[in-house]
């Protein structure tokens, strides 16, 4: 197996290619991450368990996933409706319709929340009108799950597009043929051939959702308690010294990331063939 | 993400449509009846082309051109004044210079990395693979404060280097150093693919032509991964210039020196200055259409040069 070709490059050249490799990895990715961990712990469990159960922090974590439940399901109908008017359709304007939807990758997330402020805000062009109104946007929880949704928008559509794109339509065609209806061929035959990919898109969806911080900061006001979110919270008890407590909240969310990221190699493991069918 | 976006349009460029297997054949099957008025006999295009581009006009459009409109309504003077006033320009080079050398950086090591785990195998290399694309999922705001807190002077790097007078944190550098980290994956994740399918034949194609190993890497893979390479740098650079989360809490945030023109669009939006965050991001959102229109670029030239 481990057959050298005489082509191959000898032993200590291959050796300090991969300890090179590994080493810049380990700088650059291991290292941020095992100092998480270890700032969070320095004061030992039970000052962590402090740091994630004060109400402030209580509040956060609850906005958080408040935020998630709401704007992931929109991205994940947004996607698959998406997906199957791409991959199953033909249209003129298909490629330029695919470029818009990616473009939320492209902005930078303090434009995402800005785009918001000025249509929303109080100088905004309909703030007067929700003024008067009494209907609150910005520094409240529509704009943060607006923003939320913004940066998040492409994922499972993205996901989704390539994967039904190289399953064809022929099953489709042959279930419509037999006289299913259109709701009954995707929930029958649609549904279980995207639903590894789908789960996948849903999870990163959800990892960039949680963790979002530019575009919420612009959005959310930064009312402790209040619209503070996970990644809001950290960065004000940061910049109140209290380092111990930031790193303890940061944890549970680089927890999070590390959740997503076995549950990633897992799925892409067990069922890397109905992930990218075809890719190359 | 995004190193499946590179997939997708590879993949977008060598599906062509489907042929509609009922359409083709010409004599109309059962079932057929909808192919006369639609090319597809799959039902539900219009709901579903409706869901899009509704959503899609909501959250993305009508915000961003809402963005354009504000800078238009304000007149060109106006515009010019305020996205490019001496501290906004200062901020784009600490943006734009920084995002290029974090780049150039992961582009050196990025290749070798991707090298690495296409071709050798050794133990742990799924894990080491899986981290690579921990920036992906890893809040910015978390990946700020560790960085901080490892470069800082009593930090676990910032300690060793005190002594000789070398300061990485609350300094250009330190944004250097955050954006190396969030632009590691889109580098490594892009090159993968690409070196994967090259194989070996090639290479030993040339070294049977008595080329030796430097001049193999040089004339055989360097072009064969080069689009690749240019790609995963423009994505890299284009997010580093967008990004706030992790550099904010390293960079120092100094006027002309450490400040980044996202910080500077949060800093004219707290003193409402709203014509001020509009120039800026205008420019930005134009920086990052520059990157996005590169990509396609090099990767139509690819296509061509491919003939698919």
């Amino acid at each position: 197996m481990n057959r050298r070709r005489p082509l191959d490059a000898p032993a200590w050249l291959k050796a300090s290619l991969i300890l090179i490799a590994l080493g810049y990895i380990a700088v650059v990715i291991l290292l941020p991450l095992a100092a998480v961990f270890t700032e969070a712990f320095a004061s030992g469990l039970p000052a962590w368990l402090e740091a994630v159960s004060e109400p402030d922090a209580q509040a956060a974590i609850k906005l958080t996933l408040l935020v998630a439940a709401i704007s992931v399901p929109l991205n994940c109908v947004f996607g698959v409706a998406a997906s199957w008017a791409v991959a199953k359709h033909d249209f003129p304007g298909k490629s330029l319709l695919v470029s818009l939807i990616d473009l939320p990758f492209s902005v930078s997330p303090v434009v995402s929340g800005l785009v918001y402020v000025l249509l929303f805000g109080a100088g905004g062009w309909l703030g007067p009108w929700l003024q008067e109104n009494d209907i609150q946007i910005i520094f409240a929880l529509p704009g943060i799950v607006l923003a939320t949704v913004f940066v998040t928008f492409p994922f499972v559509a993205r996901e989704l597009i390539p994967l039904m794109q190289a399953q064809g339509r022929d099953e489709e065609e042959a279930a419509l043929s037999l006289g299913a209806t259109g709701w009954q061929t995707f929930r029958k035959v649609t549904l279980p051939n995207i639903k590894w990919g789908l789960l996948y898109g849903v999870l990163l969806t959800n990892a960039r959702a949680m963790g979002e911080f530019g575009a919420v900061s612009v959005v959310s006001g930064h009312i402790r308690g209040e619209t503070n979110t996970m990644p809001l919270h950290i960065e004000l008890l940061y910049n109140d010294y209290n380092l111990s407590a930031a790193f303890a909240v940061a944890s549970l969310l680089a927890g999070l990331a590390l959740i997503t990221l076995v549950l990633r190699t897992i799925l892409e493991w067990r069922h890397g063939d109905e992930l990218v069918a075809g890719g190359h | 993400m995004t190193e499946i976006a590179i997939d997708n349009r590879a993949i977008y460029g060598r599906y062509p449509a489907v042929p509609n297997p009922v359409t083709a054949t010409g004599k109309p099957k059962r079932g057929a009846r909808f192919t006369l008025k639609r090319r597809s006999a799959i039902p539900g295009f219009g709901l579903t082309l409706g869901v899009t581009v509704f959503w899609l006009s909501l959250i993305v459009l009508i915000p961003l051109s809402a963005l354009l409109l504000r800078a238009a309504t304000g007149g060109w003077d106006h515009f010019t004044t305020t996205a490019f006033s001496e501290r906004a320009i200062a901020a784009y080079k600490v943006s734009f210079g920084t995002a290029f050398i974090a780049a150039a950086i992961n582009a050196v090591f990025g290749l070798l990395v991707a090298f690495v785990l296409v071709r050798y195998q050794f133990t742990g290399k799924r894990l080491f693979s899986a981290l690579v694309d921990l920036p992906f999922a890893l809040p910015t705001a978390v990946a700020g404060i560790a960085l901080t807190a490892i470069y800082a002077d009593t930090g676990w790097v910032g300690s060793l280097l005190a002594p000789y007078g070398i300061k990485l944190a609350y300094q250009p550098q330190g944004i250097v150093i955050a954006l190396i980290f969030i632009g590691l994956p889109f580098i490594v994740r892009t090159i993968e693919p690409v070196l994967a399918d090259l194989g070996r034949d090639p290479e030993e194609a040339a070294a049977t032509l008595g080329a030796n190993r430097w001049q193999t890497f040089r004339s055989v893979i360097l072009p064969e991964v080069m689009p690749a390479l240019i790609t995963g740098f423009a994505l890299a650079f284009a997010r580093g210039v967008g990004e706030y989360g992790s550099v904010i809490f390293i960079a120092g945030n100094m006027p002309f020196k450490s400040e980044i023109a996202p910080l500077l669009i949060i800093t004219s939006l707290e003193e409402f200055d709203y014509a001020g965050a509009t120039g800026i991001a205008i420019v930005m959102l134009l920086a990052s259409l520059g990157a996005l229109l590169l990509i396609n670029w090099v990767q139509h030239r690819e296509r061509i040069k491919r003939g698919l």
